[in-house]
């Protein structure tokens, strides 16, 4: 049993072995806190890798399960909110647009974003320009991030955008946009500051605009 | 099953021949005018020439379009699919001012009746949970439980009848009651069989069942005049005639969803390659029966989670291409041309694709986002391709850049035949004027 190896084995999507070094940490006295922050450096080798090509989504998914299982062996000994104090590089607020229900870019930007030290509230999908405005005024948020899939959303994108700016908020926050038809044309189309073709990219642009 | 009296006797290369012979001669379609018939057995014969990597007497321009004519004539997306006259008024009006070489068929629109009376749950639609101007769009869940693979591969159609069909439609809910009809052998087990039949819920689930029937029946009917009478009158022949699937695909969009396909490639591996492999025979014969139905040899097959960004080459190779690739030869023996439509970016896989078994001259693939110069560099002499122009530049672009960006992609990549011009996602808005632009770009440009 050690920390080495449940990174290890988390980052080689070992699921069993993960979870049973989980249980042994804990078994041993490791904290809650302690384990979540092990589970944490291991995600930040899946990011990583992710990164460089070498995994891809299904690696990204069961990551995220074996993760969603150690917490919940933990969850008795985690306080309400714990590890959430640390420090973060800015919050983001990410949606799927009015009218479009894909969510698998927007899980993988998200795990991505969260990787990478950031700080992210997920809307959900088919999240209307008024809901994004409530979230604004609620979270304040650095940035916002807009996903679709469909063509007939880049319209969503733009309306979202519009009304956040009549609303007085637009010069709160940068926004972001991405999902497969997303390029520069659309970009300029929906008034958002930037655009990303992947995950990746969607970090480098929150990177870059935080240090701004 | 084949087309011909003496269909088990031909070898791929003659069911292939016999196939395009049908289609070309356009036996049963009454066309409103000479020209109209001429211009018809024109193009069939470019899509035949293209199949074969030849140079037609200029690229075709085909239609890849979604709900855009409901938008275009004036409709919501919503009537299109409940309203079968303005469905035809909208279709029909799209493809007498967009001069395409080829029918854009209506049947892609569905029917909104019939989906609501078998309370269909899998789908939301305009009317039906997406509002009045957004296409419809799959929900992703667990329609196929994680421990219910071994019930599927081992009875698919029952397993279909008594586990997916109940939960994907509201209305035929009550068939987990039904016993397996394999059980039907002898007399005494008729009866036992017949029981869960007679249940009042069960009979109401199969007067539903029967109402949807009635209502498809009334769809297809609309169907086949508006599309009937667009082939007639202006002599456009049909890119496809129906749809198979990757049996990957087949599992991850809709029976165990994208998230736990992916779990299941860690934890049961086995699993997924024994239902893919169920699948396989399955597929190949839905594609085939829609080429017999519809007289026309093209099977549209959209992929999706084989892209570069779902999966990476070794997981491709080992998960996604090999059932994949029996399909394709799967029809490809019976005569049929696969039309693979190529969704998202395949950069990383386009070699091994093109290094594959499948035979030259015998498929026919639609990229969305993959490298053109790429796609021409490892398919060029091997397969005929096409797509690539960005849905985007239909509806944000200028007629400027659209010419533009139709003009180098020809000169990239179309020039030595084996290539049909045509939109790199399914269109369902765009501006008129770009659409028109993209159009005329692809006549004046592509010239041999």
């Amino acid at each position: 049993m050690s920390e080495e190896k449940l990174i290890n084995a988390i980052a080689e999507m070992e699921e069993e072995e993960a979870l049973k070094e989980a249980q042994a940490m804990l078994d041993s006295g490791v904290s809650a806190t302690d384990l979540m922050k092990s589970c944490r450096r291991a995600m930040e080798i899946v990011g990583e890798r992710f990164a460089d090509g070498e995994y891809f989504v299904p690696q990204l998914i069961m990551a995220g399960e074996i993760m969603t299982q150690i917490s919940e062996m933990a969850k008795d000994e985690l306080k309400e909110g714990e590890g959430e104090e640390e420090e973060k590089l800015g919050k983001i607020l990410m949606g799927t647009v009015d009218g479009d229900i894909h969510d698998i870019g927007k899980g993988i930007v998200n795990f991505n974003l969260d990787v990478n030290e950031f700080k992210v509230i997920d809307l959900g999908e088919d999240v209307k320009a008024e809901e994004f405005i409530k979230a604004i005024k609620e979270h304040k948020p650095d940035i916002v991030g807009m996903s679709c899939l469909l063509t007939v959303a880049f319209d969503s994108m733009k309306n979202t955008i519009e009304a956040i700016d009549k609303a007085g908020l637009r010069d709160q926050v940068k926004i972001m946009i991405g999902g497969a038809p997303i390029n520069d044309d659309v970009c300029e189309y929906s008034g958002a500051d930037d655009w990303g073709k992947d995950a990746v990219e969607a970090v480098s642009i929150a990177k870059k605009w935080m240090e701004e | 099953m084949g087309i011909t009296e003496n269909w088990d006797q031909l070898t791929p290369d003659e069911k292939y021949e016999e196939r395009f012979k049908s289609f070309i001669a356009a036996e049963g379609i009454e066309f409103a005018s000479k020209e109209a018939e001429e211009k018809y057995k024109k193009h069939a014969q470019m899509l035949k020439d293209v199949v074969e990597l030849k140079k037609p007497e200029r690229v075709p321009v085909a239609p890849n379009i979604g709900f855009y004519p409901a938008e275009y004539a004036g409709i919501t997306a919503k009537e299109a699919m409940y309203d079968y006259e303005k469905l035809g008024m909208a279709w029909k009006k799209f493809s007498k001012d967009f001069d395409f070489d080829f029918l854009n068929s209506c049947a892609i629109v569905g029917s909104g009746p019939l989906y609501e009376k078998l309370d269909f749950k899998m789908y939301r639609w305009p009317g039906n949970g997406t509002n009045d101007n957004t296409p419809y769009q799959c929900v992703e869940k667990e329609y196929m439980k994680s421990d219910e693979y071994d019930k599927f591969i081992n009875d698919p159609s029952g397993y279909f009848m008594r586990y997916y069909l109940p939960r994907i439609f509201g209305a035929l809910e009550p068939w987990k009651k039904l016993s397996p009809f394999t059980y039907i052998t002898e007399l005494p087990f008729v009866g036992s069989t017949m029981i869960p039949v007679g249940l009042p819920d069960v009979q109401e689930s199969f007067q539903k069942f029967m109402e949807a029937g009635q209502e498809a029946l009334k769809w297809i009917q609309a169907v086949g005049e508006i599309d009937g009478e667009t082939t007639a009158k202006m002599g456009l022949p049909s890119t496809m005639a129906g749809f198979s699937k990757a049996p990957f695909d087949n599992i991850g969009d809709t029976m165990r969803g994208t998230t736990n396909i992916m779990l299941d490639m860690y934890r049961r591996p086995e699993k997924i390659f024994e239902a893919m492999d169920a699948m396989v025979p399955m597929l190949i014969e839905m594609g085939v029966g829609a080429a017999n139905a519809n007289n026309n040899p093209f099977v549209m097959i959209p992929i999706h989670k084989g892209a570069d960004s779902f999966m990476s080459r070794d997981d491709f190779m080992k998960f996604y291409w090999p059932s994949f690739e029996k399909v394709l030869l799967g029809l490809i023996e019976e005569g049929c041309v696969p039309f693979v439509f190529v969704e998202g970016s395949y950069n990383q896989r386009i070699d091994l694709i093109a290094d594959s078994k499948l035979p030259a001259g015998k498929s026919y693939w639609l990229f969305d986002k993959t490298d053109m110069v790429e796609v021409k560099k490892h398919f060029g002499g091997k397969f005929a391709f096409g797509g690539n122009v960005p849905g985007s530049l239909l509806k944000t672009g200028t007629v400027e850049k659209v010419e533009k960006y139709v003009r180098n992609l020809i000169e990239n990549v179309a020039g030595d035949g084996g290539y049909i011009l045509t939109a790199g996602a399914v269109i369902d808005v765009a501006e008129p004027e770009l659409l028109h632009a993209m159009i005329d770009a692809g006549k004046k440009y592509g010239k041999y």
